[in-house]
């Protein structure tokens, strides 16, 4: 097996008694249990502060909070959302499942795994503590756009170390997800071989590593026009604020994606094994999946056509953007396909990837409408475009975070969890969500504007709707707690290959997996990769 | 693609990642009260920069002990060399924004409020002409700096970081020959070149500041000239201290003449942060 003495005991070691287990260990599957746990922590956080926002928005005029409060509630829910609860979740998932996939021993750099964990509780501390600082945490929205970011009280350089922080946990996830891929795949696991979900992974991880650095200098910008008086995001000294936003969206788009490309992978693993079919399309999946990575670098001013922009860049961001539904109509008709004449069961995961492939495509279409720039003029800055993105993040991403749990869970802990409680999760949850967020596309059309704790009295019933869905959503997630543990301790006891139409590596190992994996490179070709 | 034969090197649970976190929050939390008004702030900072210290030596260490101790093989190698590579990357991004800042101020922002946006000029500026690098800035009445020429300090500074690329080039190829004396006399040049742009570097920043009243709030050349320069001496800063670790590892016997990525990593950072110099001084220094 291995000729290194250190190696070999960490083999034959399980992990380690006690608590600081959780904190030095450089197994990749209790790091991706770190994260996951996280995640779900966050997830709650974040979710607490959209409720409170929901609650203020249940009737017109102030009643529960201060405006102030709701922006800073509005701010930190999206920060923690997006960089506490989906992203994450999403690399917890890699932790857990990359090296299964590949049948490879471990992250290739396992103590810097241990690290991109490690950073984000204290990034948290530092993003959160805010709030119980004179003048309150950020409220001038998660994008912090200048000059308004640089008006948040004592939290505002609390909250640009927080954000290098998680840059730095998120590239140094990326850089070791990549050389994972690229490096300890057994030899017979070829490029085009490797499962969907660690394809779109590895062309995250690139997305990673462009983006969150320039992030890193915008940030870095706005520090130092607060503390050491430069002129970047000034008109004063010859900067502009709109910069500010261009450099962010050269951030923000590529993030868009990064939320949503591993989404896309673990709809086509589910969907393959409930259809009993192989995924319709590897290749055209594979090359889709880079054409929306390659295309989400290009497209980022349409976050901006309001701002002020020459008629031609208008008109480049629209038809690029528009671009973007050729590789993604791809993706959903392979999903459609694959699904077509299989022999179907619509266990929990199953139905969380055909949700998600529904009402992603809802978001997908309501960001095409917002893609025509001259359009866009009408519902900028609505409601609308809250519907638009919260249908593609939290149906979209979360859906598929919480697919996924079910999907592996019965690999991650050897029990199967209840499928009746699973079933009465995803119907609460998809008639609440879609209660929640689709009547925001009406007020969003009639012109209620976002980030507003007050509004205009018409738009009352809408909003009494989602805030109903909001909370009944909200509540719902308890239940995926109570699921989550349950399973966790105990239940009726999982096969190697939970599912009859699972294939792939991780499959071949029992349930749970054992700490330690794949020592030896397994031998691939000898192993049914795709149900057929 | 590389070969995967068993025995690839998986580390034992680890201290130094959470004391690496630690550092980072006492580092950060710190120069944030700092920034705030806190008194205590640069005595939080120097613990964390203390602590930060320990950890670099700590896990450095003991990565060159394991490495020393041969426990990684040819895949471990590589997966070191992917992992540099893309760091390496991401760096270039973290330069990219600040580029990209100097090039929106310079194509879009300075001529729009210089008069190309007619309104904006009359409103915010009363009409004023303005015009790179901006000497003038409506907002700042009293800005009066001379800004930095590409000769003499730039060019000399471009001389050096040149030249050390090619030091570090002979060394290299030196390591790969076995030739050990030569190794650690171009290695010597190498830091002594870097040492020398800080150097420079520094007389430069201080007779800017002092001489010119070229400073950080010179408008937004100022602003571009001190960051993306200052960043940049700051990455050579990092690179300097690289080159001095592994000529001191050269000095203890590390490294054979097949197996030096510890060595070759270092020499592509050097190369980064001198391609990075280039972008400097064509487009901060030349086109000034």
């Amino acid at each position: 097996m291995s000729t290194v003495a250190h190696a070999e005991e960490a083999h034959h070691h399980g992990p380690e008694p006690g608590l600081l287990r959780w904190v030095f260990t450089t197994n990749h599957k209790d790091i991706g249990t770190l994260y996951l746990f996280f995640s779900l922590l966050m997830f709650f956080v974040g979710g607490t502060m959209a409720l409170i926002v929901r609650a203020e928005l249940f009737v017109p005029g102030l009643q529960l909070v201060d405006p102030y409060f709701f922006n800073q509630m509005t701010t930190l829910h999206g920060l923690v959302m997006i960089f506490g609860a989906i992203m994450p979740g999403f690399v917890g998932l890699a932790n857990w499942q990359v090296p299964l996939m590949l049948g490879a021993p471990d992250m290739a750099l396992p103590r810097l795994n241990n690290w991109s964990f490690w950073i984000l509780p204290f990034a948290f501390t530092l993003l959160l503590s805010g709030l119980f600082m004179p003048g309150g945490g950020l409220a001038g929205g998660w994008t912090m756009y200048a000059p308004l970011f640089l008006q948040t009280g004592q939290a505002f350089p609390f909250a640009i170390f927080a954000v290098h922080l998680l840059g730095m946990s998120s590239i140094l996830g990326a850089i070791n997800i990549i050389s994972t891929i690229l490096n300890m795949r057994p030899p017979s696991m070829t490029l085009m071989r490797m499962p969907l979900f660690v394809w779109t992974w590895f062309i995250t991880a690139f997305l990673l590593l462009l983006a969150m650095p320039v992030l890193a200098g915008a940030v870095t910008m706005a520090l130092t026009d607060q503390f050491f008086g430069t002129f970047f995001f000034s008109s004063a000294g010859g900067g502009s604020p709109i910069m500010f936003q261009h450099i962010f969206w050269f951030f923000g788009h590529p993030e868009v994606y990064i939320m949503i490309l591993p989404a896309f992978g673990i709809a086509s693993q589910i969907i393959p094994t409930f259809a009993r079919k192989p995924l319709f399309g590897y290749a055209s999946m594979v090359y889709a999946t880079a054409s929306i990575a390659f295309l989400s670098c290009i497209v980022y001013a349409h976050h901006m056509f309001t701002v002020g922009m020459p008629l031609a860049g208008e008109l480049y961001f629209t038809y690029a953007t528009m671009l973007i539904s050729v590789p993604t109509g791809v993706k959903v008709f392979n999903w459609v396909a694959t699904m077509w004449k299989g022999s179907m069961t619509f266990e929990t995961p199953m139905l969380w990837a055909i949700s998600f492939v529904i009402l992603f495509t809802i978001g997908g279409f309501t960001g095409l409408m917002m893609a025509i720039s001259s359009i866009d003029f009408h519902y900028h800055e609505t409601y609308f475009i809250v519907a638009h993105f919260h249908y593609v993040l939290v149906t979209g991403a979360a859906f598929g975070i919480i697919g996924a749990v079910y999907y592996w869970i019965p690999k991650w802990t050897g029990n199967m969890y209840d499928e009746h409680l699973g079933k009465i999760h995803f119907w609460l949850s998809n008639i609440f969500v879609n209660l929640l967020y689709f009547p925001q596309h009406f007020t969003g059309l009639a012109g209620m504007p976002r980030r507003i704790p007050d509004y205009a009295v018409q738009f009352t019933e809408w909003n009494m709707g989602s805030t109903i869905g909001a909370f009944g959503f909200g509540f719902s997630q308890l239940l995926f707690l109570y699921i989550i543990i349950t399973t966790v301790r105990g239940g009726e006891k999982a096969k190697a290959r939970s599912w009859e139409g699972a294939y792939g590596m991780e499959w071949e190992v029992p349930s749970p997996a054992p700490y330690h994996t794949f020592a030896t490179p397994p031998d691939v070709d000898k192993v049914r990769l795709t149900i057929s | 693609m590389a070969e995967a034969h068993g025995g690839y090197y998986l580390p034992q649970p680890s201290h130094w990642p959470i004391t690496g976190s630690i550092a980072l929050f006492t580092l950060f939390f710190s120069t944030a009260s700092w920034f705030q008004g806190a008194a205590w702030g640069p005595w939080g900072m120097l613990l964390g920069f203390a602590l930060l210290l320990v950890l670099l030596f700590g896990w450095f260490g003991t990565v060159i002990g394991e490495s020393e101790g041969h426990l990684y093989d040819a895949q471990v190698d590589l997966t070191f060399r992917w992992a540099m590579a893309w760091f390496i990357f991401t760096e270039v991004m973290f330069f990219g924004g600040f580029f990209g800042a100097l090039f929106y101020a310079r194509i879009f922002s300075v001529p729009w409020l210089g008069g190309d946006d007619v309104a904006t000029n009359v409103l915010l500026w009363s009409g004023q002409a303005l015009d790179w690098p901006s000497k003038m800035a409506p907002g700042l009445t009293d800005l009066d700096f001379e800004y930095m020429p590409a000769w003499p300090l730039a060019t000399f500074n471009t001389i050096f970081l040149l030249s050390s690329s090619v030091t570090v080039t002979i060394a290299h190829h030196a390591l790969k020959e076995g030739d050990r004396e030569k190794v650690k006399k171009f290695m010597l040049i190498t830091v002594g070149l870097g040492v020398l742009f800080l150097l420079v570097q520094v007389y430069e920043f201080h007779h800017a500041w002092t001489s010119e009243n070229l400073t950080l709030a010179s408008g937004v050349y100022g602003s571009t000239f001190f960051m993306l320069t200052g960043f940049h001496g700051f990455h050579v800063t990092i690179g300097t201290i690289g080159l001095i670790t592994i000529t001191a590892r050269i000095y203890k016997g590390h490294f054979t003449p097949e197996r030096h990525f510890g060595f070759e990593g270092i020499a592509w950072y050097w190369h980064f942060v001198d391609v990075v110099w280039l972008g400097l001084f064509i487009f901060v220094y030349i086109l000034a």
